[in-house]
């Protein structure tokens, strides 16, 4: 199937540009903004002269942001379809599921579309964090307070934080389960096609409301939002608050989207053992989400009630507790980071069978602790209150679960490495990262040990050494797997090769200066510096400028992407094959890009795809087998 | 799925012992490397021998790199061994490997020995803990007592944006900025907070324990000789956090009286500004904290 579709003659630009669309979500969103802002401020306040004194009145900045998402969301047609039906229209599934750029700037029902659009959206977002990064950084070149003022070396770590933690919820599922999954379960869309676009939106406008803090003073927090600092902060937190909400909202959409994909609309034969293992993955994340994201929804909600409405939830001078906050957060943090952990670990799974020509090993082991890991990820929430007085007597049980996740993290080293043992091993760039995960997110995992032991973890907590620690496993193990799955899959998303020879110069500097910097913050931890401080001791500068230099050039090594990326996408455009990996999984047996409409018939699934040395790919749609449905 | 042996790419026949070789190698590294790492290296990882805690703590690191230190020989011999043997270069066709799919010794092998490391790395560490609380705050209740907890020295650590201010009960209410502890005594550091969250690390002292206001979070530290330490505030706590640093001494008891003694005559001038009956944290916040407007 060709994307030459029915050929209308195209009305001109800006005809076009008139519509449900980004640019009118744009103008709508702006419009929403300043209704809710000026509407808070006549129904709350004596009169604007006496907020622009005072310079502060939250209710104003929740319900502009509310407005202008809201306004943004009709401008881009998701009250369309709802107001249709209820005029009474019949039901219809599809919307620009045509061919032509405009419909990655709009509601595109189409699920390879969406994946484009995260891709590019979430790499936007991930490279303002990393800036950030780059800014802090800088600041940390000397002991004393150089660069930035105090607030704003607060705002640039806050940001960072808030930024990769909450876009980066999203790094894998985001682009790859949504173009991928349905295409592994043999469907032709996602369960819900429009709440699948919204997921996609409303991420986009939860990045620009983070983005925007800087506008109303920035927030002091870091990304944890720790009450009552919280309370006391600038109105520069409220949209941390509005961010992290809308991104819980988004991330629960997106998992039940996938729970509902994957349960119901596997094609004919594709029972549970032979689901490609990243499905697997996805699946294990997916139910993180979906029971994770209401508990920071929930929390998110208090605190503005807190900073609005004067209840006193997490205020302790008023009968609340900031144990309440901690307890809450974490309760969400620590599935949380495993929702960034386990698409990784589902990638290195499902891209080692294809570079070592072997079998996935010990797939029922492997799926073992892709779900051990999201059910025992629940239990362990209170080792980031080893030393807060929080439960003290429940420490030894913290101690133990915590430390109980590392078996099933086990069984994906060990499914990882016999797929590794007598294979025939090629050093492609997507085997590459895969093959840097196993050692990152060894140093992770090992260094875990010791935040995990109450006896250490009194040392090491809150230190750089917790901080080197969580960038090994969230930045080895997801960051690095994601740009595995970048120059894995980006040839079959847009039919175009990246530069071999610049992935391998991007991956060999991300490795190497990716260790430079985080490696020595064990010791910077050990030796007495905490996280998130504008000051260090002198001793410590020649280590923090190592670092510093070793993060500019990671900085550097991210550019070489940026560069192959647009490059090769945008001006040498060399034709990617239909399987440029000889791979036996079902994606690469579709013609590159995948058509829109993904397959001619609904495949029958006969095995699963890991069948390296057992003989040749077995046909998608078998003589004779019935017809699966749509 | 339908096999076909002969339109099957080549499998290459290989009939070396490749396992015995890795486990040989990997008892070898183990052998060499785990006393090394022991002896050598776990004695250097901070925080020292300035407290009871802070050694336990070392010795706890010390068992820890011991353990870790043939994992990590075995991922080194394993994929320095694997990768180089089995790899394949780009201009060589592409042939599969041999379609192993799972060896239940293996896996069984791999369960018994990663849950036992993860049980006895449970059980040593709760047993550290229980010992003597390693210096990490236990809230209001402690659990884990060190011997001699009842008659231990009690200092009040209270922090609030930006400092932290030092208490002794004991000494008639006293206050001061610098922390100063007698030399060979078990301390029982009461922490807590006027503000936001805080958290005190005396970082040489091994002692870390946040202050959350309105609660008493007890850490004990037992002091040794006469040092110098370094406190900072370990959580994010506003504006000024990166400044909330101090030093802090241990000095042997005569020391320690004389410097009481002349604290308390500057105390004295200005006690009956600090209304202060009950010992400890919880009718110690003046004010509801009030948002910094």
């Amino acid at each position: 199937m060709t994307e030459a579709a029915a050929v209308r003659p195209s009305p001109p630009l800006w005809r076009r540009l008139l519509g449900f669309n980004v640019l009118t979500g744009v103008v709508l969103g702006i419009g929403g903004w300043y209704v809710g802002w000026f509407g808070a401020h006549a129904v709350v306040g004596p009169s604007l002269d006496y907020f622009g004194d005072i310079d502060y009145n939250e209710l104003s900045v929740y319900l502009a942001y509310l407005g202008g998402v809201i306004g943004f969301l009709v401008g881009m047609g998701f009250l369309n379809y709802p107001l249709a039906r209820l005029r009474g229209y019949p039901p219809s599934l599809r919307e620009k599921e045509e061919a032509g750029w405009t419909r990655y700037f709009s509601l595109c029902t189409d699920h390879k579309v969406v994946g484009i659009q995260y891709l590019w959206g979430i790499g936007l977002f991930f490279f303002i964090g990393g800036l950030n990064a780059m800014l802090i950084r800088t600041e940390l070149l000397s002991p004393h307070r150089q660069v930035f003022p105090a607030g704003t070396y607060l705002t640039l770590v806050g940001m960072h934080g808030t930024m990769m933690m909450g876009m980066m919820t999203s790094g894998i599922l985001g682009p790859f389960a949504n173009y991928l999954v349905p295409i592994m379960i043999g469907a032709r869309r996602m369960a819900f096609p429009r709440i699948e676009a919204l997921t996609f939106w409303l991420l986009m406008a939860a990045g620009a409301i983070l983005t925007t803090s800087i506008f109303f003073g920035g927030f002091p927090t870091g990304w944890t939002g720790y009450a009552p600092l919280a309370n006391q902060a600038n109105p520069g937190l409220d949209n941390y608050v509005l961010f992290f909400a809308l991104v819980g909202v988004s991330m629960g959409l997106l998992g039940l989207n996938m729970i509902a994909t994957i349960l119901t609309m596997r094609a004919p034969g594709l029972t549970w053992t032979r689901l490609p293992i990243f499905v697997w993955g996805v699946l294990s994340t997916a139910v993180l989400m979906v029971l994770a994201a209401p508990v920071l929804i929930a929390t998110l909600g208090m605190v503005a009630l807190d900073r609005t409405a004067q209840t006193s939830f997490f205020l302790p001078a008023a009968g609340g507790s900031n144990y309440l906050y901690q307890n809450l957060f974490w309760m969400f943090g620590h599935p949380e980071v495993y929702v960034l952990a386990l698409p990784g670990f589902a990638i290195v799974l499902e891209i080692l069978p294809v570079f070592a020509r072997k079998p996935l090993w010990g797939y029922r082991l492997a799926v073992a602790g892709l779900l051990g890991v999201s059910l025992l990820s629940w239990f362990v929430w209170q080792h980031h209150l080893f030393v807060s007085g929080i439960n003290g007597d429940l420490r030894p049980f913290y101690m133990l679960s915590t430390e109980l996740i590392s078996i099933p993290t086990g069984f994906t080293f060990l499914c990882g490495m016999m797929t590794l043992w007598r294979g025939q091993i090629r050093f492609t760039v997507p085997m590459l990262f895969c093959l840097a995960w196993f050692f990152n997110f060894l140093v992770g995992g090992l260094s875990g040990v010791f935040l995990s032991d109450v006896s250490s973890d009194v040392t090491t907590h809150g230190s750089f050494f917790s901080m080197a620690h969580f960038h090994y496993t969230i930045m080895g193990g997801l960051v690095f797997t994601f740009f595995a799955a970048i120059y894995y899959w980006v040839p079959k998303m847009t039919g175009w090769q990246l530069n071999e020879r610049l992935g391998r110069i991007h991956f060999w500097t991300m490795f190497l200066f990716f260790n430079s910097t985080f490696a020595p913050l064990f010791a910077i931890g050990f030796l007495g510096q905490p996280r998130r401080v504008v000051t260090y001791p002198s001793g410590l500068q020649f280590l923090n400028d190592w670092v510093s230099i070793s993060a500019f050039c990671l900085g550097i090594s991210m550019l070489v992407f940026l560069f192959n990326l647009v490059w090769s996408l945008a001006f040498v455009r060399r034709p990617a094959p239909a399987n440029p990996w000889a791979s036996r999984s079902i994606e690469f047996q579709l013609p590159s890009p995948v058509p829109v409409h993904n397959f001619d018939r609904i495949p029958v699934f006969s095995g699963d795809p890991y069948g390296y040395g057992e003989g040749p790919v077995p046909s998608l749609v078998p003589a004779g087998s019935p017809a699966g449905r749509d | 799925m339908a096999a076909d042996p002969a339109a099957a790419p080549r499998q290459p026949t290989d009939s070396t012992n490749h396992g015995l070789r890795v486990v040989v190698a990997w008892l070898i590294l183990s052998a060499i490397a785990t006393p090394l790492v022991a002896i050598y290296v776990g004695p250097l990882i901070p925080p020292g021998n300035a407290s009871v805690q802070a050694q336990g703590q070392v010795f706890t690191n010390q068992v820890m790199v011991s353990l870790l230190t043939p994992v990590l020989c075995l991922m080194a011999v394993f994929f320095g061994y694997g990768l180089l043997r089995f790899r394949v270069r780009r201009s060589e066709a592409v042939l599969d490997g041999p379609p192993l799919r799972n060896d239940p010794r293996v896996q069984i092998l791999w369960i018994v020995i990663t849950s036992a490391m993860v049980l006895f790395l449970a059980g040593f560490g709760t047993y550290e803990l229980l010992k003597d609380g390693s210096g990490g705050g236990q809230g209001p209740n402690p659990i884990a007592l060190p011997a001699g907890h009842k008659s231990a020295f009690q200092v009040q650590v209270i922090g609030q944006q930006w400092q932290f201010t030092y208490r002794y009960p004991s000494l008639g209410g006293m206050e001061s900025n610098q922390l100063v502890l007698p030399a060979n005594t078990l301390v029982a550091l009461h922490v807590t907070s006027l503000d936001v969250v805080h958290s005190f690390w005396a970082i040489e002292l091994g002692a870390k324990a946040d202050a959350n206001p309105g609660v008493d979070n007890v850490a004990y530290v037992e002091t040794k000789g006469p040092t110098v330490f370094h406190v900072r505030c370990a959580e994010l706590c506003g504006l000024w956090h990166g400044y909330m640093f101090n030093n802090g001494r241990v000095v042997d008891s005569a020391q320690f009286s004389s410097w009481s003694a002349q604290e308390q005559r500057i105390f004295a001038s200005i006690k009956h500004y600090v209304n202060r009956d009950a010992p400890f944290a919880h009718i110690y916040l003046p004010d509801p904290a009030r948002r910094a407007g």
